[in-house]
């Protein structure tokens, strides 16, 4: 594109050969001495490869130098300060070389990791020589203190997901989205097919798009990712949207701290996820899914690249996939450490090549979503229940659960508790009886954390909620993602609420003044009076922030980053220190 | 030619046109605000190719460039009609309907074969065979052009060429389909429409035509001139015979803009007398006898202007010019006196009125309505009418309302005037860049942060060729002088070809270089290609 000015910054052989391989059909081709092509439209059909580009390069050589940054946005024809934007956006892209040649070690400093040490963890791999950050929630919490290592050359490891031979998870209570777990292998379609994989497949293509989706409305199937939208509603609204091009977007950047029930499903059951994108696409029109993958969850990604490999060859994805039944195609993107990512309207911008910021809405996601085209958004847990719905109909899904919440839900239990790991309970099940199962002494409890990050407390007089939609929503919390982390008598809850307000000062994408001052003011607040009984003043301040950024933020994150910190004080949780 | 004087359309409609051919044009440096409404066009769907030697920053925007050679653009234009009809894209019913000479025409360009195309261009034919059908069948398609094609000694020739096209597919009269020549300041539009041109009067009425002069006539009160005057370069030719030895410039700046520039200075120190009336003391007024300070157009005078698109718009000062320096038409007004003939003193309204009793195509536009909205599209002939959105329209009226069906014209590729020779191996042309602006009168004052000076730019491989450096100091020389310049090498630059801009001849005199053979149709001189020569400077070596 014209008016690019790049540096003379020039790349080494390597990070040249990875941008080559990359850009495969570059914006601007040289046919021949006289004729070129090229264009603003070119550009913007290659510009979802800067972030791909971003990790080849990151990858290559542990950091983004200056001159593979300018070779990669030239090939792709972004403007330099775009790239240098996006690629400075994410935790996981150094854009300076590392003093430490090593790999660089993430360590979780997120509450359930904090109880287990974590701290002490990252000082004895610096004192061993390693490169160390000390940084958010890796979505390892059964397993904490939670490390990922990011090498070079994609032997990256997400050392704690990896390490326990056996996955952590407990279907006493319910076995429904987990009833593969541990019985299939999740490296063979073979196996998958054999444990009733893809019959619901062949259900939908049988009974059609309309007959499918009737079926996900009348089973009252909701999001879970803690907004708790109707399925059925957005798939309608996409299925009735006359576009060329539609999306299926998994979105399975799961990042709310305290939260691993996706990077679970998919290192478990990684064809479930496709089988269900597959459904929503032959249901709705679309033609193409993406799946949005943490760039921290190494194994989940392996296993996915894996599946949807063999899917294509045996015929399951692709053009004229299953003999000419239907054509979808599924292509798979890393994050590289965003929050924010999560959030549906940032995670389109991150897959087309911008800064993972979040859009105003409306337009929604079925409006305008990925590449500005009618979009289904969905998580991997809300997917898979797709499956149940198709394979065993209306009546048995709703068979359990409450009349507005049917179904199971997967809980994420880690902190103090005995066994901790991932939970199917169905909905309505009162939190201390899943705190029992997990081996909680309720009566220890000192406080749980539902829903995460962007969650709520609960202390020791809560633990009776009944864990659904409208049994929550009636006491002012949340379910959230899932997530529940449990603190014991012996914490000390301040660290905690500061560590909660440090998260979201960190992950603010900083678009919204609100959010971005707001979480700032919130994490200062809250250092200066660690310890000390909160005065009414400062309790006034940190309540102002609160609804400051509750009402002019436009995402979920500005809304939702004072709620934990609210919850607490609302609940005298923290007092002074004596 | 099927009419005078304007751009067909409008610019709204680029932004709506499916197809854009943008040829001999770097708008988006020489014509940044027309290029806006390209880029909305591209934006909302609409493909553009270029046709352009240099690969400029207009053509980075496009999805196919087409780096013709310098000269080459009748072979290109008369290939595509070729592959045109050829492939049977021609719009029969509208050439039957509309046109005259499609059959001539047709046997003309048989022999512009996409290989003899291909060879005489520089641009491969399958490239040359896809923008032929991408216009073609395209459903609207606008031809936008400027100075590329017009600054050659056969500069009418090639905007002709360009109009077989629009005739022979019907991409003209229609919304979204034109031919734009874009215009290099906001009022030639309206300098043409108000008979600044040696063979017109006011609204392009023509100087020979008896009933027009006389309707003049009867309210100038005297008697009219009834032969075309001349233009700026047979002027300078009556300049070198002494039958011209008196010149009144107004706004003009020939002692750095004129081709073979040495030349124009030395004929017009010759002059007995000479008037310059400017608002900067430019190189040319410097040469004046007598230096009349005007006042600034755009931000000190009051009137109207009038864009490519034929859109009259009110002007009005903003600020008071400084004193000593007067507005163009009080000036006038007083030479007049002077003169011995008494103008009553009139406002720019009370003008403006007058003209419009004497051009029936702005007859329609008072003031009052001028003033609502954003002005008004000649031809508005009366004061109900909208004014008028795409000229040519009648092209598609049963009865061609009235006029004769548009006439294809024969053209033949010449190439350039000067050939290249082996003193002389190197194409020069000419263009701007986006922050400056013609001789750099009204630019060089302000500073830039991406002002490139005044570089040879190279390509590559000449540069190898002839051993030369980024940076390096050159003689460079043409057939008619020498200037010392500095290399700089461009990648997208093609083999053979030399580029520099215009825009500072107080550091490079370029037009030293520049050769004034001229179009006889239009006076224009062949700025856009001159044969070079790069010498290295005595006692240096880049080794």
């Amino acid at each position: 594109m014209a008016d690019l000015k790049f540096s003379d910054a020039e790349p080494d052989d390597q990070e040249r050969a990875v941008v080559d391989a990359l850009v495969q059909q570059p914006p601007v081709i040289r046919q021949s001495e006289r004729v070129v092509l090229g264009g603003i439209r070119r550009a913007d059909q290659a510009r979802h490869l800067l972030l791909p580009g971003l990790h080849g390069l990151n990858n290559a050589r542990g950091w983004i130098s200056p001159g593979g940054l300018n070779y990669l946005a030239e090939s792709l024809q972004v403007p330099p300060a775009e790239a240098f934007g996006v690629a400075s956006f994410y935790d996981l892209f150094e854009l300076e070389e590392p003093g430490l040649p090593g790999p660089r070690h993430h360590v979780c400093v997120d509450a359930s990791c904090a109880l287990s040490n974590a701290a002490e963890y990252a000082q004895r791999l610096r004192s061993e020589g390693q490169n160390v950050h000390e940084g958010p929630c890796l979505g390892q919490c059964e397993n904490a203190p939670a490390l990922f290592v990011q090498a070079r050359n994609s032997e990256a490891l997400d050392v704690t997901a990896t390490k326990e031979d056996e996955p952590k998870f407990n279907t006493q209570l319910a076995n429904r989205l987990l009833r593969r777990f541990g019985v299939v292998d999740p490296g063979s379609l073979g196996s998958y097919r054999s444990h009733g994989g893809y019959q619901a497949l062949e259900t939908a293509l049988a009974i059609g798009g309309e007959e499918t989706l009737r079926l996900i409305t009348d089973a009252g199937l909701t999001g879970r990712g803690g907004a708790a939208f109707p399925t059925g509603r957005k798939w309608q609204a996409v299925a009735d949207q006359d576009h060329i091009h539609k999306y299926v977007v998994a979105n399975a950047d799961e990042s709310e701290p305290g939260t691993f029930k996706d990077r679970m499903i998919i290192e478990n059951d990684p064809f479930a996820l496709i089988e269900a994108m597959t459904i929503a696409g032959v249901t709705t029109g679309c033609t193409k899914g993406w799946i949005y993958i943490r760039g921290e969850y190494v194994t989940a990604t392996k296993r996915l690249q894996s599946a949807i490999k063999q899917a294509y060859e045996s015929g399951f994805l692709g053009a004229n996939a299953l003999n000419g039944a239907f054509t979808f195609d599924i292509e798979l993107r890393q994050g590289a450490g965003a929050y924010i990512c999560g959030e549906e309207t940032a995670l389109f911008n991150s897959i087309e090549g911008f800064r993972g910021e979040p859009r105003s809405k409306p337009p929604f996601p079925t409006d305008q979503g990925l590449f500005g085209c009618p979009t289904i958004v969905n998580n991997p847990e809300t997917l898979i229940n797709v499956l149940e719905i198709v394979n065993y109909g209306v009546e048995s899904f709703r068979s359990v659960g409450t009349a507005d919440s049917p179904g199971t839900k997967l809980f994420c239990l880690s902190g103090d508790v005995a066994q901790p790991g991932l939970y199917e309970a169905a909905f309505g099940l009162p939190l201390n009886e899943l705190l029992n199962t997990a081996g909680v002494l309720v009566g220890d409890v000192q406080a749980v954390l539902l829903g995460g990050a962007a969650g709520s407390f609960l202390g020791p007089q809560g633990l009776d909620l009944p864990l659904s939609f409208e049994g929550t929503a009636q006491r002012g919390a949340t379910l959230g993602s899932g997530a529940v982390t449990v603190f014991s008598r012996d914490v000390d809850l301040w660290p905690v609420l500061v560590r909660l307000a440090k998260f979201f000062r960190d992950e603010s994408c900083g678009q919204c003044v609100p959010c971005r001052i707001g979480t700032t003011r919130q994490h200062e607040v809250l250092l200066q009076i660690q310890g000390t009984a909160p005065q009414e003043s400062t309790r006034d301040l940190l309540s102002d922030l609160s609804l400051v950024m509750g009402d002019s933020s436009i995402c979920g994150l500005g809304h939702t980053a004072a709620s934990a910190v609210q919850s607490a004080f609302a609940l005298g949780l923290v007092e002074a220190e004596t | 030619m099927f009419g005078a004087g304007g751009g067909t359309s409008s610019y709204r409609e680029v932004e709506e046109a499916e197809f854009i051919l943008l040829w001999g044009s770097n708008a988006r440096a020489a014509h940044p605000i027309y290029f806006h409404h390209v880029l909305k066009g591209i934006s909302n769907g609409g493909s553009m190719y270029v046709v352009d030697p240099r690969r400029t920053d207009s053509a980075k925007f496009a999805e196919t460039w087409l780096g013709i050679n310098v000269g080459s653009d009748i072979a290109l234009a008369n290939a595509l009609a070729r592959e045109i009809i050829r492939s049977g894209l021609h719009n029969t019913e509208f050439i039957e309907h509309s046109t005259t000479g499609f059959d001539k025409f047709a046997d003309h360009v048989e022999p512009y074969t996409l290989d003899y195309a291909a060879s005489a261009t520089g641009v491969d034919a399958g490239a040359i065979e896809d923008l032929a059908h991408r216009y073609a069948m395209a459903a609207s398609a606008q031809i936008l052009w400027t100075l590329g094609i017009t600054e050659h000694h056969n500069g009418v020739e090639n905007v002709l060429s360009l109009c077989n096209l629009a005739l022979l597919t019907g991409h003209v009269g229609r919304w979204g389909s034109g031919l734009v020549p874009l215009r290099g300041q906001n009022n030639v539009q309206g300098g043409g429409d108000m008979g600044a041109l040696p063979n017109k009067l006011p609204g392009f009425q023509d100087v020979d035509d008896a009933a027009a002069l006389r309707k003049f006539e009867a309210i100038y009160g005297v008697p009219l001139n009834p032969e075309p005057g001349l233009h700026l370069t047979l002027m300078f030719e009556a300049m070198a015979r002494k039958a011209l030895t008196g010149l009144y410039i107004i706004g003009e700046n020939p002692a750095d803009s004129e081709a073979d520039v040495q030349h124009t200075r030395d004929l017009l120190r010759g002059l007995d007398l000479l008037v310059v009336q400017d608002i900067f003391m430019t190189r040319t007024a410097e040469l004046a006898d007598v230096v009349l300070p005007a006042s600034v157009g755009w931000a000190e005078s009051d009137g109207t202007v009038t864009s490519s698109e034929r859109r009259v718009q009110r002007v009005r000062p903003a600020v008071t010019p400084p004193e000593g320096a007067r507005h163009d038409h009080e000036i006038i007004g007083q030479l007049a006196e002077r003169f011995g003939a008494s103008w009553p003193s009139s406002t720019p309204e009370e003008l403006w009125d007058e003209l419009r009793s004497l051009s029936p195509m702005h007859k329609g536009m008072t003031y009052a309505r001028l003033e609502q909205g954003e002005g008004l599209q000649w031809p508005c002939p009366d004061l109900d009418h909208p004014g008028t959105q795409y000229l040519h329209a009648w092209l598609w009226e049963e009865d061609l309302g009235g006029r004769s069906p548009a006439p294809f014209s024969l053209t033949n590729h010449e190439g350039p005037k000067e050939k290249l020779t082996p003193d002389f191996p190197l194409r020069l042309t000419t263009g701007r860049v986006l922050d400056s602006y013609n001789t750099g009168v009204q630019t060089r004052g302000y500073s830039s942060p991406i002002r490139s000076g005044v570089d040879l730019e190279i390509s590559h491989q000449d540069a190898q060729r002839l051993d030369l450096a980024q940076g390096e100091r050159v003689r460079v020389s043409s057939p008619r002088g020498s200037v010392e310049m500095t290399i700089s090498i461009d990648k997208d630059q093609a083999e053979g070809l030399a580029f520099t801009t215009f825009h500072f001849p107080e550091l490079v005199d370029l037009n030293v270089l520049t050769n004034d053979q001229w179009d006889p149709l239009s006076g224009t001189a062949e700025f856009k290609a001159a044969a070079i020569r790069i010498d290295k400077l005595a006692g240096t070596s880049s080794g």
